[in-house]
This record gives structure tokens, C-alpha cells and sequence, in this order.
């Protein structure tokens, strides 16, 4: 089995995984990751976005094996510390999930998101998280935490 | 699903990919950005016993401009063709269609030629392709083949790409002065493949139209292109009765298939509305950019 060597949330990581090993499950399996959600398994629902080298990415549409000296940043890389960021605080401010299933894919989506547009408008959050799917909330709560979180963006 | 077993290898060279693919021929898979291979292997639906995974071929990955032509090459991601200052000024009418593609996530990994050689009759890229006459570029050992778009897609998912070729670049013409374009579709959620997409592209010299391309997605097992429709455009003042008689003319021949998402009736009427609303809005786009 090929050995692999990934960045994941600024450490090193190292494992020994058979090729059809997706990037969620070797998060998840073999580094212990399991804030990274596997849903559909086929790339609908959203669930397993993490971001890699700077974009938003499918984990279950991508191979372990092809993460090799990438950057993967997951939902644990963004409250090392066990103290909430930014958009985390905003969207427990705005009551944005109720489950938590899909809750890290919509974090993680709309982190590589405003940290690329950081002055999105709603319709603009709207079209960038479409590719999430959340059972539990109508979306509205989830859009409005990221609008706050936007909001506070610009505020400073 | 978890993945099935498959043997993998990751070549460094075009030639080493050329050279597995010789050697596998139809058991092997070609793994572009993965947006589409990844989930049919996932639900089973394609079980090749070798995955070739391009992902480290760089010579594949870029846009160039030569001699009134733009080619991308084919492991170029959609954001990148997105994001392309080459692409949205001689290709406007591709840079309209890429932000339609699935979802931002997708686009980060999935690219042109992994959409264009995976050929799903109800995406963007094949109905764009087809409608600007791009040209496809294949390498085996015998060497390159350019195919021309007009011969490119053969049927459900299948293209005149042969087992022992990769496709390495498409070619795109870049638009001519005065050139308008729309792209739009219609589906149940954004992102979701369309139940009816259009591609049209209007270039407008003086108060006459010298140039009409149309084509559609998901009303067949192929991308389709509405020539009768083009012919009896060009020559004329766009207006809106000219249109609606395009929108006549290019549907009259259709024959859609009918799923969960629509009858083949309904999807006829929504072509016709698609070619209505697409010439009014590339007319519209073609004065802004005389």
C-alpha cells in the first residue's frame, strides 16, 4: 500500500493506505478525525467538505492517496484550542444547526468561501453553500450565521 | 459506498499515461478531477480494474491563446477556467457556462477535459463545446488526433476517444467582435444537472447577425445543435419575432427523453422559453460588447 505524507491542520501526518481509500475516510479511520462527516459517499450532499491547498473540496470524491503533500484543513484545524472562531461563534449566535450532522461540511464551505469573498452578500453565501444539504433547518439559519459572520468580517 | 478495489497507478508523463493506457486499453479509467468517476465507482456503475490518475500530469494543466484560438488543457480545473482572464474575454460563452458546473466544491477539483471526455449529454461543457466547434486533441502512440466537436460525442457517455487515447487539450476559436452570448439552464436546485441547458452565441455586425450557435443539454443522449435554427438567424435583425420563430425551428426535431425531472413534452417547452429568453439576452450581451 502506497505511504502517504499529508498536512493536516499545519502538522505532518503520515499513513499507509490502499488506493481506493478516500481522503474523508483516511481522515476519519486512520487520523482519528471524525468531525469530517461521510454522508452520501458520492458528492451530493456536502457533508465531507474539507479544504484543501486553500479550496473548498469533496473529501469523498477524492482519493487519500492523491492528498499526498497537499494542505488539508478540517473542522478540528479551526478551534485548536477548544475556543470557537469567528464564523463558528456567529452561526452558534444564529442557531444555524440543529443536528450537527452536516454541520462541518457547511463550516468548512463557508470558511474557504468568505475567506476568499469576504464581502459575499446573501445571494452570493446562498449560491456558494448550495452544494451542502441540511435536513434538520430550512437553510435560513445556516445563511443567516454566515451573513453575521460576514457582517462582523467587515465590522473588524 | 466505500470505493471497490481497483489497481491504481499515477503516471508522471503524458507518455507514461499514453503508454498504460496501450497496455490496458477498456479496463483501464482515466482519472481527471474525479467529480464524476469518483461517485460511479462509489455506486458501482463503472468497475475498471486499473485507474489511471492523471492528477500529477502538469503539462495538461493551463490556458493559452495562439493564433485566434484558445486551447485548455485538459487537466485544468473549472475554477482555474473560471478564474481565467483568456477564457472570459476570447471564450465568453464558456466562462458563462462554468459557474452552472455543480457546486464550488466541484469545481475546485473537477476539470475540462474530465467533463468533456466523461461526455453526460446533461452537462455544460459537452453543449458549449459542441456549440462553438471546439476541437479535441487525443495522443496515443501513434501519436495526436484533433476531433472535431461535431464528431466528438457518439452517445450516452461516449466519446471518439479511443481506449489507448488521452484526451491532453481542447481548442476552443475565440470569439469574433460583436460576438454575445447566454448561457442558462434550467434544474430543480442550482448545481444540479439541467433538465434543460442552453448555449447560445449571437454575433451581431451592424443591425444584421453574421454568426448563430445553439446548442442543448439534456434533451438527449448527446449534446444537440439546433442548425436549422442557426441558419434562419443568420442574415437577419435580431427581434423578438425572430426568435421566437428560432425557438420554433429548433425544437420542432426534438425528441427529449422522458425521467423523474420531465416529460418529453415539457422539456420541449422549456427549450423553446431557453432559446426565446437565450437570443434575447445574447443580442443584449452583444451590444454591450461592440
Amino acid at each position: 500500500m502506497p505511504d502517504i505524507t499529508v498536512s493536516v491542520n499545519g502538522a505532518a501526518r503520515t499513513g499507509s493506505v490502499e488506493a481506493r481509500k478516500t481522503l474523508a475516510d483516511f481522515l476519519r479511520e486512520d487520523l482519528d478525525l471524525t468531525g469530517t462527516h461521510v454522508g452520501c459517499e458520492h458528492g451530493v450532499c456536502g457533508a465531507c467538505t474539507v479544504i484543501v491547498d486553500g479550496r473548498p473540496t469533496r473529501s469523498c470524491l477524492m482519493l487519500a492517496v492523491q492528498a499526498a503533500g497537499s494542505e488539508v484543513t478540517t473542522i478540528e484545524g479551526l478551534a485548536p484550542d477548544g475556543t470557537l472562531g469567528a464564523l463558528q461563534q456567529a452561526m452558534w449566535d444564529s442557531h444555524s444547526f440543529q443536528c450537527g450532522f452536516c454541520t462541518p461540511g457547511f463550516v468548512m464551505q463557508a470558511t474557504a468561501f468568505l475567506s476568499a469573498h469576504p464581502d459575499a452578500d446573501e445571494q452570493q453565501i446562498r449560491e456558494a453553500l448550495s452544494g451542502n444539504i441540511c435536513r434538520c433547518t430550512g437553510y435560513q439559519s445556516i445563511i443567516d450565521g454566515v451573513l453575521l459572520a460576514a457582517e462582523r468580517g467587515r465590522q473588524g | 459506498m466505500k470505493l471497490p478495489y481497483f489497481e491504481y497507478e499515477a503516471p508522471a508523463t503524458v507518455a507514461e499515461a499514453v503508454e498504460l493506457l496501450t497496455k490496458h486499453q477498456d479496463e483501464a479509467s482515466v482519472l481527471a478531477g474525479g467529480q464524476s468517476l469518483i461517485p460511479l465507482l462509489a455506486l458501482r456503475l463503472a468497475r475498471p480494474a486499473m485507474v489511471i490518475d492523471i492528477n500529477g500530469l502538469d503539462e495538461l494543466s493551463g490556458v493559452s491563446v495562439t493564433d485566434g484560438r484558445v486551447a485548455i488543457g485538459a487537466m485544468t480545473r473549472d475554477y482555474a477556467a473560471e478564474e481565467s482572464d483568456a477564457v472570459a474575454d476570447a471564450v465568453p460563452l464558456l466562462a458563462a457556462a462554468l459557474p452552472f458546473i455543480g457546486h464550488e466544491a466541484i469545481r475546485s477539483r473537477g476539470t475540462i477535459g474530465g467533463s468533456l471526455a466523461h461526455a453526460d449529454p446533461a452537462a455544460e461543457l459537452p453543449a458549449v463545446a459542441l456549440a462553438l466547434d471546439a476541437e479535441f486533441v487525443v495522443r496515443s502512440q501513434s501519436g495526436d488526433r484533433v476531433i472535431p466537436a461535431g464528431e466528438w460525442f457518439e452517445g450516452y457517455l461516449t466519446t471518439a476517444r479511443s481506449a489507448d487515447e488521452i484526451l491532453v487539450e481542447v481548442r476552443f476559436p475565440a470569439a469574433a467582435r460583436g460576438t454575445g452570448v447566454c448561457f442558462q439552464e434550467v434544474a430543480r436546485r442550482h448545481g444540479d444537472f439541467a433538465i434543460v441547458g442552453l448555449a447560445a452565441s449571437l454575433t451581431v455586425a451592424g443591425s444584421s447577425i453574421t454568426d448563430a450557435r445553439l446548442a442543448f443539454a439534456g434533451v438527449s443522449d448527446v449534446p444537440v445543435r439546433a442548425a436549422d435554427a442557426e441558419q434562419l438567424l443568420v442574415g437577419q435583425a435580431p427581434s423578438a419575432d425572430l426568435f421566437a420563430a428560432a425557438a420554433t425551428r429548433a425544437t420542432a426535431d426534438l425528441d427529449p427523453p422522458a425521467d423523474l425531472h420531465g416529460s418529453p413534452d415539457y422539456r420541449r417547452k422549456v427549450a423553446a422559453a431557453l432559446v426565446r429568453r437565450g437570443l434575447q439576452a445574447a443580442a443584449d450581451n452583444a451590444d454591450e460588447r461592440q
